[in-house]
C-alpha cells in the first residue's frame, strides 16, 4: 500500500486529510501493520473538541497500547461507526474505510506535520 | 484431547461435599428477623459436588500445572527460590492460625514478637532503621512509600510534583507515584544499562520529589554511582526510592540504607521465600530513614522496656493505612522463618551464591546468545534475542513456548522494556549447577532447531498456543451454565 | 568452613567449576562493579543460623504464647470471622503444583491456576449477581478504595458519599489512598435504627458525586433496607457500590438484585484461616460496562490452536505491566492462592452448604442476643434487622467487663470505641456456625456474672 499523497501525516503515525473547514482523520498502514492485531479501540464522541497534538482515543493489541494522537485540533463532527465494532476495515483500508473521526472544523500548527513523502522517509529510518 | 471440564460442569442438584451437625438452638423457620425484601431471590449459582469430586477435580487441575517445587522458574525479577516446608508447618501451627486479627494484645503476644523481630532482621539487612511491616505487596509498599514521601513534603509547606523513573523500570514504579498524584518523568539509560547521570542531572529540580531505582537495575546491573545520584537528590530535598526486587543479589553484601536510599520495600515473596501461590498472596513491607519515619502507616509495632508487645495507633502525622489489620502475617511469619534459618551468618550466602549462579548461566550463554549488558551481571542477566527476530523471524515469545515443551517455564520475556526481544534471566541460589547446565543446553538446543518447530509451540503442553486476541476481543469472563 | 545449608546446593567443588567457567577467581570478584565504600563490612547483627530442629522449637514456643480460638471462645468479628473449614479444602490448597506456582503468565503450562480462577470469577460473581469479576485484590479495605477510584475514573467526577456503616479501617484505607486524588469524601449518618439515613444521603448527593458506597450488612451488623438506594444513586448520575460479605449473601438480596454498580468486600469468611489478618482476599465484582475500569487481573476464555477450550489472563492493558503510569492500579502480586482456596470452599459448601453456615450463624446469633438481653441494662444497639453480627449496649464501660470475660475464657467483642472514641459501653458481637448451644449459654452466664 503506497502511502497517499492527498493529506498529511503526524510522527505518532496519524494521518488527516484536509476537506474545505473540516478533515478526516486516520491511522497510517504502518501503525495498523506494527499492532498486528487490534483488540480494543477508544474513540471520542461526536461533539468533543480535539486539541492538536494531544491523545483523543485510544488503540490497543493484547500486549500494547497506544494513544491516538490529533494532528489538528477541532470539534468531531462524526465517528466511523463501522469501525467502533468491527476492525477488519482500519486493518486493512485504513486510509479509506477505515478512517476514525471526522472533524468540522480542523485548526493548529501545521509545520509539524509531514507530507507523503517526508512520512516514508521518517517511516525508513524509524525502522532501524 | 485435553480439556478440563469445569467445576459447574460436574455439578448436579442435591450433592454435597459438607453437612453441617444439626441446628441446636430454638429457631423460628419462617425467619422474622430477615424482612422479605432483603431477602434474596435468585440462585448463587454454586457448583453441587461430591467431596470425591471435589478433591478429584483441584487433584487434576493441580497436574495441570507446575511450580517451583517440579522446576526451575529462571524469570528475571521474580526471584523464583525454593519455598521452605517448614515454613509451611509452622505457618498452620494453631497459634499462628487461628487468631483474629483484633484479639486483644495480651492474647497475642507471639504474633506481636514474630512482627516485631521481622521488623529487627528487615532493619538490620537493609540498614533502614524504621520498618513497617502493613502493606500486601511490592506495588503496595511503593504507594505508602511515596504517600509517606509526599506527606513528608507536606510537612515542610513544599509541593514537588514529579517523580523520576528510569526507562528501565519495573511498571508498578508509574503506576504507585500517579495514584499519589505525581507525574512521571522517565529518564534514560546509558549503553551499559546503568542510568544516564547526564539526563538525570539536569531533571533533579526542586519539583521532584522522588527518584525510584533498583540496585542491581532491572538488567542485573549495579548502579555504581548511587550514592552521587543520593546527593543530587537530598541537595533540594527529593528522596531516593529503593525498589527491592532485586535484593537478593546484594543480600547480606550491601544494604540499601548504606546507598543513600530513604525509602525502600521488600517484596517478601521473592527474597524471603514464600510462595508465589499462582499470584499471590505476598508482602511488600517498607522501610524508611528516621526522618519519614512518623508519616509511616498505623498502626506500629512496640516494644516496651519489659518486653512487652504492643500495636500502637498513637501517630498523628501517620498517612493512615493502607489495608485493614496490621498485614499479611502468614507471609511475614515464614519470612521471618526464613531469614532465621540463615541467620546473620548465612544471609551473605544468599546473595553471593545467587550472584555466582547467575554469572554461570551467563557464561554457558554468552558464547552463542546477545548479551547486551557483557559478560558479567550481578543476579540476573539480560539476553537479546533480536537478532533471531531478524534473522530467522524467531521471538523471544517462541523461544518461551519451546522451552515449555522441554519441560521449562520461560525466563521473563520483553521486559525490560528497552531490550529488543528481551529474555531476563534469574537463576536463583536454591538451584544447583547441573540444573544451570541443563537449561543452557536446552536453550542451545532450541536455538538449533528448524524455526518451525518454534513457531509451532508448545505440543508438548496439556494446552497449545492460546487466541489472545480473540479473549480480548470478546471477553469470556465468567461460566455461563 | 564452607557455610551448610539446606536451601544452598553449591558445593565447594560445584562453586570451583563454576568460577573457572566464569573466569573468575573467587566470587568476591564478582561483586566487584560494587563500590568498596558500599560495600557492607559486616557481620550483620543478627543472630546466627538455625538448624529446622532449632527453628521449630523456637517459632513452635512463640506460637503457643498465643490463645487462640481453640483457648479463648472468640465472638470477634468485624471482616474476619471463625468459620468451619472442610480438611479436603486444605488438602487441596497444600497441592504445591498451586502454592509453589508463578503467576500464570505462560498460561499452556499453567491451566490448572487459570482454570481455578475462571472458577473463582464466576463463584463471586454468581455470589454477587454481578457480571464480571476480577481474579482477586488484597483484601476488603483496598477492594472498597479501588471500587471507589474505578466509580472516579468512569464517571470522571471526584466526590465520595459513603455510609457511616462502611467498616472504619476500610474507610481509613480509602481516604489514605485518595488523600492526594483531589478527592472529596462526605459519610451519610446512620439513622437511629443503625441503617443509613438515605434521605441525609439523598441530601448529599450532586453533579459531582462519583459513587455511593453502602454496606451490606453494616460494621455494626445492621441489614441496610438497601432497595431504594440504586434508583437514587443513579439519577445523580453516580456509580452505585455495595461492600458485602459473602457469607451473608446466601440469604441476603445480592448486590446485582439491588441495581448496584460494583460489588466489593472481604473473602476471608470463605474458608480463610484467621491468621491474624492476614493474608486475606478483596474480592470485586462489576456490572460488564465497567469491566475496562476493573483494577488487577482477569481471566478469561478462550481457545488454543487446537480448537480446545483454554483460559488466560486478559484485558492487560489495563494493567502496569502495559499501561504503566496511566494503569488502573498499580497491583500487580495479588491473592491468587485465596482465591483458589475460596473457589474449592464454595465447591465444598455448595449452594445448599452457604445457606446452612449462613443460616445456622444467624440462628445462633439471634439466641445469644435473645439470652443476653435477659441480662439487665444489657440491650441491642440497634432496631434495625441483622444478620449474624450484632452491637450489644452494656449500659456501662466495657473495657472492665471485656476484661472480665476474657479472664472467663471468653472473647465477648470488639469494643466500639476502638474506632468511635465515646462509645465505650458497646461492643460488637459475632456468631457463627460453630458455636454449640451450650457455649452460648456460657457466654450469658458469664455477662450476667462480669455485670454483677
Amino acid at each position: 500500500m503506497s502511502t497517499p499523497s492527498d493529506r498529511l501525516y503526524t510522527k505518532t503515525h496519524e494521518w488527516i486529510k484536509l476537506e474545505g473547514e473540516g478533515a478526516t482523520i486516520g491511522l497510517t498502514e504502518f501503525a495498523v501493520h506494527a499492532i498486528k492485531d487490534i483488540v480494543f479501540l477508544e474513540l471520542p464522541p461526536a461533539g468533543r473538541a480535539l486539541e492538536a497534538g494531544k491523545p483523543f482515543g485510544v488503540i490497543e493489541s493484547v500486549k500494547a497500547v497506544f494513544d491516538l494522537n490529533a494532528p489538528l485540533g477541532g470539534p468531531v463532527a462524526s465517528v466511523n461507526a463501522k469501525v467502533a465494532d468491527d476492525f477488519t476495515a482500519l486493518a486493512q483500508d485504513p486510509y479509506a474505510s477505515g478512517w476514525l473521526v471526522k472533524l468540522s472544523t480542523a485548526a493548529g500548527d501545521r509545520s509539524g506535520l509531514l507530507d507523503a513523502a517526508a512520512y516514508d522517509r521518517f517511516c525508513a529510518e524509524e525502522h532501524h | 484431547m485435553s480439556e478440563e471440564k469445569l467445576i459447574f460442569e460436574k455439578s448436579a442438584p442435591g450433592r454435597r461435599a459438607t453437612t453441617f451437625p444439626a441446628l441446636d438452638v430454638p429457631w423460628d423457620a419462617s425467619e422474622p428477623w430477615l424482612p422479605a425484601e432483603a431477602r434474596r431471590a435468585t440462585p448463587t449459582g454454586l457448583p453441587e459436588v461430591s467431596e470425591q469430586d471435589l478433591v478429584r477435580h483441584y487433584t487434576r487441575l493441580s497436574q495441570r500445572n507446575i511450580g517451583i517445587d517440579t522446576q526451575i522458574y529462571p524469570l528475571g525479577s521474580c526471584t523464583m527460590k525454593y519455598n521452605p516446608k517448614v515454613n509451611e508447618d509452622l505457618a498452620g501451627r494453631d497459634g499462628f492460625r487461628n487468631i483474629h486479627p483484633l484479639q486483644p494484645d495480651d492474647t497475642v503476644q507471639g504474633a506481636l514478637q514474630v512482627l516485631w523481630e521481622m521488623e529487627r532482621w528487615l532493619s538490620e539487612l537493609s540498614g533502614m532503621p524504621e520498618i513497617c511491616l502493613q502493606p500486601s505487596a511490592g506495588a503496595q509498599g511503593e504507594l505508602a512509600a511515596l504517600l509517606v514521601c509526599k506527606a513528608y513534603h507536606d510537612s515542610k509547606g513544599r509541593r514537588p510534583r514529579k517523580v523520576l523513573v528510569p526507562d528501565s523500570s519495573h511498571g508498578t514504579n508509574p503506576a504507585s507515584a500517579s495514584y499519589c498524584g505525581y507525574t512521571v518523568e522517565t529518564v534514560k539509560s546509558r549503553p551499559d544499562g546503568t542510568v544516564d547521570l547526564d539526563d538525570l542531572r539536569p531533571r533533579i529540580t526542586e519539583d521532584v520529589a522522588c527518584l525510584m531505582m533498583t540496585n542491581p537495575n532491572t538488567v542485573g546491573i549495579f548502579e555504581r554511582d548511587i550514592r552521587t545520584i543520593a546527593g543530587w537528590l537530598h541537595a533540594v530535598d527529593a528522596q531516593l526510592y529503593y525498589d527491592g526486587a532485586n535484593l537478593n543479589a546484594i543480600c547480606g553484601v550491601a544494604r540499601p540504607g548504606d546507598m543513600g536510599c530513604d525509602m525502600m520495600h521488600f517484596n517478601v515473596h521473592k527474597t524471603f521465600s514464600t510462595p508465589h501461590g499462582g499470584g499471590g498472596p505476598g508482602a511488600g513491607p517498607i522501610g524508611v530513614k528516621a526522618h519519614l519515619a512518623p508519616f509511616l502507616p498505623v498502626p506500629r509495632v512496640r516494644r516496651s522496656e519489659a518486653a512487652a508487645f504492643s500495636l500502637d495507633f498513637n501517630e498523628p502525622a501517620s498517612i493512615g493505612r493502607v489495608r485493614n489489620n496490621t498485614g499479611n502475617f502468614g507471609i511475614l511469619l515464614r519470612g521471618l522463618v526464613y531469614l532465621k534459618s540463615f541467620g546473620g551468618d548465612g544471609l551473605p550466602e544468599v546473595g553471593r551464591r545467587a550472584v555466582l549462579n547467575a554469572n554461570y548461566l551467563l557464561a554457558l550463554l554468552k558464547g552463542r546468545f546477545n548479551a547486551p549488558y557483557g559478560d558479567r551481571c550481578m543476579h540476573e542477566f539480560v539476553l537479546s534475542l533480536g537478532d533471531r527476530k531478524r534473522t530467522r523471524d524467531l521471538g523471544a515469545t517462541d523461544f518461551a513456548k519451546r522451552l515449555a515443551d522441554y519441560g521449562y517455564h520461560a525466563p521473563t520475556i520483553y521486559f525490560p522494556l528497552i531490550v529488543p526481544e528481551a529474555m531476563m534471566i534469574e537463576p536463583v541460589e536454591t538451584e544447583a549447577k547441573e540444573t544451570l547446565d541443563e537449561l543452557a543446553a536446552v536453550l542451545a538446543r532450541i536455538d538449533e532447531e528448524d524455526p518451525a518447530l518454534l513457531r509451532a509451540a508448545p505440543v508438548n503442553t496439556p494446552v497449545g498456543r492460546l487466541d489472545e486476541v480473540g479473549a480480548a476481543r470478546n471477553p469470556v469472563l465468567r461460566y455461563k451454565g | 568452613m564452607p557455610f551448610e545449608h539446606p536451601y544452598l546446593p553449591q558445593t565447594p567443588a560445584d562453586e570451583a567449576a563454576m568460577l573457572a567457567a566464569i573466569g573468575v577467581d573467587s566470587v568476591d570478584a564478582l561483586f566487584s562493579p560494587i563500590p568498596e565504600e558500599l560495600r557492607f563490612k559486616g557481620p550483620l547483627q543478627l543472630p546466627d543460623h538455625l538448624t529446622e530442629m532449632e527453628l521449630k522449637e523456637s517459632f513452635q514456643a512463640l506460637g503457643a504464647v498465643n490463645q487462640s480460638t481453640g483457648s479463648l471462645d472468640c465472638y470477634l468479628g468485624a471482616g474476619a470471622y471463625e468459620h468451619y473449614s472442610p480438611s479436603a479444602v486444605r488438602h487441596l490448597l497444600s497441592r504445591s503444583e498451586f502454592y509453589t506456582s508463578y503467576t500464570p503468565y505462560q498460561p499452556e503450562m499453567t491451566q490448572g491456576v487459570l482454570q481455578a480462577i475462571f472458577e473463582y470469577q464466576s463463584c463471586i460473581c454468581g455470589v454477587t449477581g454481578m457480571d464480571v469479576s476480577n481474579a482477586s485484590l488484597y483484601e476488603g479495605g483496598h477492594a472498597l478504595a479501588e471500587a471507589c477510584l474505578m466509580a472516579r475514573a468512569k464517571t470522571g467526577r471526584n466526590r465520595l458519599v459513603l455510609s457511616a456503616g462502611l467498616h472504619p479501617e476500610s474507610l481509613q484505607v480509602l481516604r489514605t489512598y485518595t488523600r492526594n486524588l483531589d478527592t472529596e469524601i462526605v459519610l451519610a449518618p446512620l439513622g437511629p435504627d443503625g441503617r443509613t439515613d438515605l434521605a441525609a444521603l439523598k441530601g448529599l448527593l450532586g453533579q459531582g458525586t462519583a459513587a455511593v458506597a453502602l454496606a451490606n450488612p453494616n460494621f455494626f451488623g445492621a441489614i441496610e433496607d438497601a432497595a431504594p438506594f440504586a434508583e437514587a444513586v443513579h439519577a445523580a448520575g453516580a456509580l452505585f457500590i455495595m461492600a458485602v460479605e459473602p457469607v451473608s449473601l446466601a440469604l441476603l438480596k445480592s448486590p446485582g438484585e439491588l441495581g448496584a454498580d460494583i460489588a466489593c468486600g472481604e473473602g476471608q469468611s470463605l474458608g480463610i484461616p484467621l491468621g491474624y489478618g492476614g493474608p486475606y482476599l478483596g474480592f470485586i465484582a462489576a456490572k460488564m460496562e465497567l469491566v475496562r475500569q476493573m483494577p488487577g487481573r482477569i481471566c478469561g476464555q478462550t481457545k488454543d490452536n487446537r480448537g480446545q477450550r483454554a483460559f488466560v489472563l486478559t484485558l492487560q492493558t489495563r494493567e502496569q505491566h502495559i499501561r504503566r503510569e496511566k494503569a488502573n492500579s498499580n497491583i500487580c502480586t495479588n491473592q491468587t492462592l485465596l482465591a483458589l482456596a475460596a473457589t474449592m470452599h464454595l465447591g465444598a459448601l455448595g449452594p445448599q452448604g452457604l445457606q446452612e453456615v449462613a443460616r445456622q450463624g444467624a440462628a445462633k446469633a439471634h439466641y445469644l442476643a435473645a439470652e443476653l438481653q435477659k441480662v439487665p441494662g444489657v440491650r441491642l444497639s440497634h432496631t434495625a434487622p441483622w444478620f449474624n453480627e450484632f452491637t450489644l449496649d452494656l449500659g456501662r464501660p466495657a473495657a472492665p467487663v471485656l476484661k472480665s470475660m476474657q479472664a472467663r475464657g471468653i472473647l465477648a467483642g470488639v469494643p466500639l470505641e476502638r474506632y468511635f472514641p465515646g462509645r465505650d459501653r458497646e461492643i460488637l458481637v459475632a456468631v457463627t456456625e460453630v458455636k454449640k448451644k451450650a457455649r452460648l449459654d456460657r457466654y450469658a452466664a458469664a455477662l450476667r456474672a462480669s455485670l454483677e
